[in-house]
């Protein structure tokens, strides 16, 4: 990897904490990170490490109590809410460990969801979905709800879904974590092959080391704080 | 009592479903309660009628008059013990939109007829004595602020002209079920007043009140009466004043099925609510019933469960219906005076409002029950999974 | 642009059974609605077809309906010779002296009594109502004890088919012919010849005069002249109106009636309604935070809810609606409380009652849906995910 390459994110000084009752219980302090473009970043760490309200703070979906972050340029914990939804809808391509498809909705209209958001004609749509169910592989299966698709299909769809709009960023908290081990494998294929072959940024966080050894770059979190980096040289 | 408080404590596990479940059903009863008191309010005539009093009218309809020379006639029938007489009078206070019954009666003997109506002595005496005086009923005086001592104006329909009346006494009924919202004047003033000026108006009366000495000779009294003026001007119609009263009713009858009907379809849509409410809470609590099946519990005990929650909520709901539908009757019972005159909730609705919530509730629940008690085990488990 | 329609559709379809009770509940709550509406609709049609902008009626003084009125034979003449009075082409007026009184009749099935309008007419009667048509039979001959009747009392009061006999007055009727009035009052009414009725029953008076206007712009100066005449003791009013107020009192029952109770049933629909949709706010949590998350705003989440609610309701409305078409077929008879006649009238839907019944459903739904959509859309992303 290049080490000139642009930064696509930026982190300075991030402090988060959750109020649970009268206690204050800092998840994140002091976080300071660079992202390049085109990087594959894997976040590690245990269960309440912090690593998806890190994840979440990127994604413009959670606010920061105090620190920056600057994505491709936006200030956006500046943003207010409504800039931010638009921000994330022009911006950002989520992948869940659950998929979060909609369920009464068609595989179809689940990837084209995210475009109703821009100001694409129906036909620039119809496109733009044709190519991100072909990449992922399910251009069979244009027609099929959720409930008809295996875990490992329900989660492509959701892969087309989040790079349609073809984002900056793209986020994947756990996306193996609900996948038999041949699933998980081919996820992470189309992954991996988003990063290389199109040259997304892609943050995941995962405790799945297997997941985890796709990344070019492991970053730690270990309660609230950034570890050094790790080299994927495996 | 160990399951009771677990059927409380499963029905408020959703405490904003089941507030609102609550509070439909109370709305519901409350309804209900109120729609069948209409109904019961349109047969207050009837109920207040006597057995021992008989109407006897022009057998054509009401609105022919019979000569006062039938009294006498009458009065010589056997089983006859008194003869009361009177004219519908129609009369208009300020305009149609207050609207009340009132009559010209023959006082002396109409009061004797009608203990039910009660003055105190003095202010009987003072009406008895004033031939242009009136008395009124309670409801009615309060309605319109009269005071003893008032001259109330009615602006004849049937009878033309302005009529003033002072009002001499107010009465107030003895049963629940007397109308208190009437006015009644003197027929003799109206016949004085027809005699100047339509004298062929004059001598007429619209209805006699016949008081009998037993109950068990109505019929008899009634054929000897309408007997008596076969083939003459002025044939008559003697019936009892129950049946009289129903024969008014029956001729609105459409109305009265019509808010029957309505008041079950209350029914329905609370049912609906209802079994909405426990089928949205059963699917959702299908996991936990295939666990108490898996623990060893049987399906009746599941059944029973969810039954009792159902009933809980319904009862809960009429329970606070009921206790809403006496201030509410009360307050219809000013509102609407124009319209019924009587307007108690009778102890009969109440046992309808319990007997409803208890079908509703059972009704709701018995598809959801069914649903649990025959869902698999495993089937249920997958669904926490 | 928001949350495309069909994804609040589709819902409803994927919770089939609590859609179905829900808008049932609606269906009924909308099927009174419109029933009530209906109702009234009908009645005041009836009467208000019943009279004629052109024809006046004369009545005595405040006496508010023709049963209760009574017009000398003095005062007809004065007004018989009025110059506002119409001719006809025959030359004779066009103005008719009439006897209005009721007779208890038994009906057909039931035998019980109930009070019917008789109308002593004259030869002008009829011309001065073109809607009456002969349908069976003949027209009664004058000075003859015959009569006909209206199609609704031929159908359901004894004695009232054609060939049978009523007996009133000492006399018996017989019925000779049957009209059809259309949706009107004359339909539950008998005719008669007016002298043969008067003397039967023994009424010196007539009940009413109606007529004709030879100008129908002369009326209001008609009716001041006539009505400030010291010989008479007569009201004028147009015949449309005359019915009008003939209905009035029985309209205002059918409206506070129709109006209490469909303010309290749809509270009831309203309720589970909004169950419904708090069920459907809370299962699809982490639906709502997905959609946050892929940059939906909040009021797209409120509208999406909302729709679903609209929909609910409108599919009650639908529902209701299409019970309540089938009313149309049922025709009422009662007494007017005005008149204590009997009245015959259908339920009769105009476009005005869809419009009104849909609008009320989707109101309905919307009263119901708005407070779970605002708790749908006030959800904090992050919460609403992991709830998954």
């Amino acid at each position: 990897m290049e080490n000139n390459k642009p930064l696509i994110v930026q982190i300075r000084d991030l402090y988060k904490s959750y109020r649970r009752g009268a206690q204050i219980i800092p998840v994140l302090e002091n976080i300071t990170l660079d992202i390049q473009e085109g990087e594959f970043l894997a976040l590690m760490g245990p269960s309440g490490s912090g690593k998806s309200t890190l994840l979440n703070l990127i994604a413009g979906i959670d606010g920061a109590d105090s620190g920056n972050i600057k994505i491709g340029g936006v200030e956006i914990t500046s943003l207010s809410e409504t800039e931010l939804a638009h921000w994330r809808a022009n911006n950002v391509g989520f992948i869940f460990q659950f998929y979060n498809l909609i369920p009464v909705l068609t595989a179809f209209e689940n990837v084209e969801l995210p475009l109703l958001l821009t100001g694409l004609s129906k036909k620039e749509r119809r496109e733009h979905v044709a190519v991100a169910l072909r990449v992922v592989g399910l251009s069979d299966r244009i027609d099929h709800y959720p409930g008809q698709l295996s875990g490992g299909q329900q989660q492509r769809v959701a892969i087309a879904r989040a790079v349609v709009t073809d984002p900056t960023i793209l986020v994947a908290d756990e996306p193996t974590g609900d996948l038999d081990r041949v699933s998980a494998r081919e996820v992470l294929d189309l992954i991996g092959r988003l990063n290389t072959e199109s040259g997304k940024t892609i943050i995941m966080v995962t405790h799945d080391p297997r997941a985890a050894e796709r990344a070019h770059l492991i970053k730690h979190l270990d309660k609230g704080v950034l570890h050094e980096d790790t080299k994927a040289s495996l | 009592m160990k399951i009771l408080k677990l059927l409380f404590k499963n029905a408020f596990r959703h405490k904003l479903r089941t507030g609102l479940t609550i509070l439909g059903m109370t709305i519901a009863i409350l309804a209900f309660g109120l729609l069948r008191t209409v109904v019961s309010a349109w047969y207050a005539g009837v109920e207040a009628s006597s057995a021992n009093r008989l109407v006897t009218r022009n057998s054509i309809s009401l609105v022919f008059s019979l000569p006062i020379s039938y009294k006498e006639k009458i009065r010589q029938v056997d089983g006859v013990k008194l003869v009361s007489y009177g004219n519908w009078f129609g009369g208009i206070y300020i305009d149609e939109k207050h609207f009340f019954a009132n009559f010209a009666v023959e006082p002396t003997s109409y009061l004797e007829l009608y203990p039910e109506i009660v003055l105190p002595p003095d202010r009987k005496d003072a009406f008895l004595r004033d031939r242009k005086g009136a008395i009124a009923g309670r409801k009615l005086a309060e309605r319109f602020g009269w005071k003893i001592g008032d001259t109330v104006t009615l602006k004849g329909t049937i009878f033309p002209g302005n009529w003033d009346f002072v009002l001499r006494g107010i009465y107030y009924g003895r049963d629940k079920s007397t109308d208190e919202t009437t006015l009644l004047f003197h027929w003799d003033y109206l016949n004085e007043t027809m005699k100047k000026t339509v004298p062929r108006r004059a001598d007429q009366v619209g209805f006699f009140m016949i008081g009998i000495t037993n109950p068990n000779l109505a019929a008899e009294v009634s054929v000897a009466i309408d007997k008596l003026f076969k083939n003459s001007l002025a044939e008559t119609l003697t019936e009892t004043e129950k049946s009289f009263q129903l024969s008014f009713i029956s001729m609105t009858e459409a109305i009265v099925v019509a808010i029957q009907l309505v008041s079950f379809v209350v029914i329905i849509i609370i049912l609906a609510v209802v079994a909405n409410t426990m089928a949205m809470t059963t699917r959702e609590r299908m996991g936990e019933y295939a666990i108490l099946k898996a623990l060893g519990f049987g399906g009746g005990y599941i059944a029973a469960l969810i039954l009792g929650e159902s009933l809980v909520i319904t009862s809960i709901g009429s329970v606070l219906g009921v206790a809403a539908t006496f201030p509410a009757a009360h307050y219809f019972s000013s509102a609407l005076s124009a319209f019924f005159p009587v307007f108690n909730v009778a102890p009969g609705t109440i046992y309808m409002d319990i007997a409803a919530s208890f079908i509703v509730g059972i009704a709701a629940a018995v598809i959801p029950a069914l649903r649990a008690v025959n869902i698999r085990i495993a089937d249920g488990l997958r669904r926490i999974g | 642009m928001g949350i495309p329609y069909y994804y609040s559709l589709r819902n409803l379809w994927t919770r089939r059974l609590t859609t179905i009770l829900t808008a049932s509940g609606m269906a009924l709550v909308v099927f009174v609605f419109a029933s009530i509406l209906m109702l009234a609709e009908g009645l005041q049609k009836t009467l208000v077809d019943t009279g004629s902008y052109d024809n006046v009626i004369i009545i005595r003084k405040a006496s508010k309906s023709e049963v209760q009125s009574g017009v000398e034979r003095g005062q007809a003449s004065v007004i018989e010779v009025q110059p506002e009075v119409a001719t006809g082409a025959d030359g004779q007026r066009l103005l008719a002296k009439e006897l209005v009184v009721l007779i208890s009749l038994p009906k057909r099935g039931t035998d019980k009594p109930s009070n019917v309008v008789i109308r002593g007419t004259s030869e002008a009667s009829l011309k001065l109502r073109p809607q009456i048509k002969i349908i069976d039979g003949r027209m009664p001959r004058p000075g003859s004890s015959e009569i006909m009747a209206g199609q609704s009392i031929a159908r359901r009061f004894k004695g009232g088919g054609i060939g049978e006999t009523l007996r009133f007055g000492m006399r018996d009727w017989t019925v000779v012919g049957i009209f059809d009035a259309g949706n009107t009052g004359f339909s539950s009414e008998i005719w008669g010849d007016v002298d043969q009725l008067m003397q039967a029953f023994r009424r010196p008076v007539y009940s009413s005069l109606t007529f004709k206007l030879r100008e129908p712009s002369e009326f209001e100066e008609f009716k001041t002249r006539i009505e400030s005449d010291p010989r008479l003791t007569v009201e004028a009013k147009r015949e449309t109106q005359y019915y009008r107020e003939q209905s009035e009192m029985m309209a205002k029952f059918l409206r506070i009636l129709g109006m209490s109770l469909t303010v309290i049933f749809s509270l009831g629909a309203v309720i589970g309604a909004m169950i419904t949709m708090y069920a459907a706010v809370a299962n699809r949590v982490s639906e709502i935070g997905t959609l946050r998350a892929l940059g939906f705003q909040r009021r797209s989440i409120l509208g999406a809810f909302i729709m679903e609610s609209l929909f609910l309701g409108l599919i009650g409305g639908g529902v209701g609606l299409f019970f309540a078409s089938f009313m149309q077929l049922i025709t009422i008879s009662t007494m007017n409380f005005q008149t204590f006649s009997e009245l015959a009238f259908s339920f009769t839907l105009t476009f005005g009652i869809v419009y009104r019944a849909l609008l009320f459903s989707l109101f309905m739904g919307l009263v119901g849906g708005v407070l779970p959509a605002v708790r749908a859309s006030r959800m904090n992303i992050v919460d609403a995910l992991r709830a998954g």
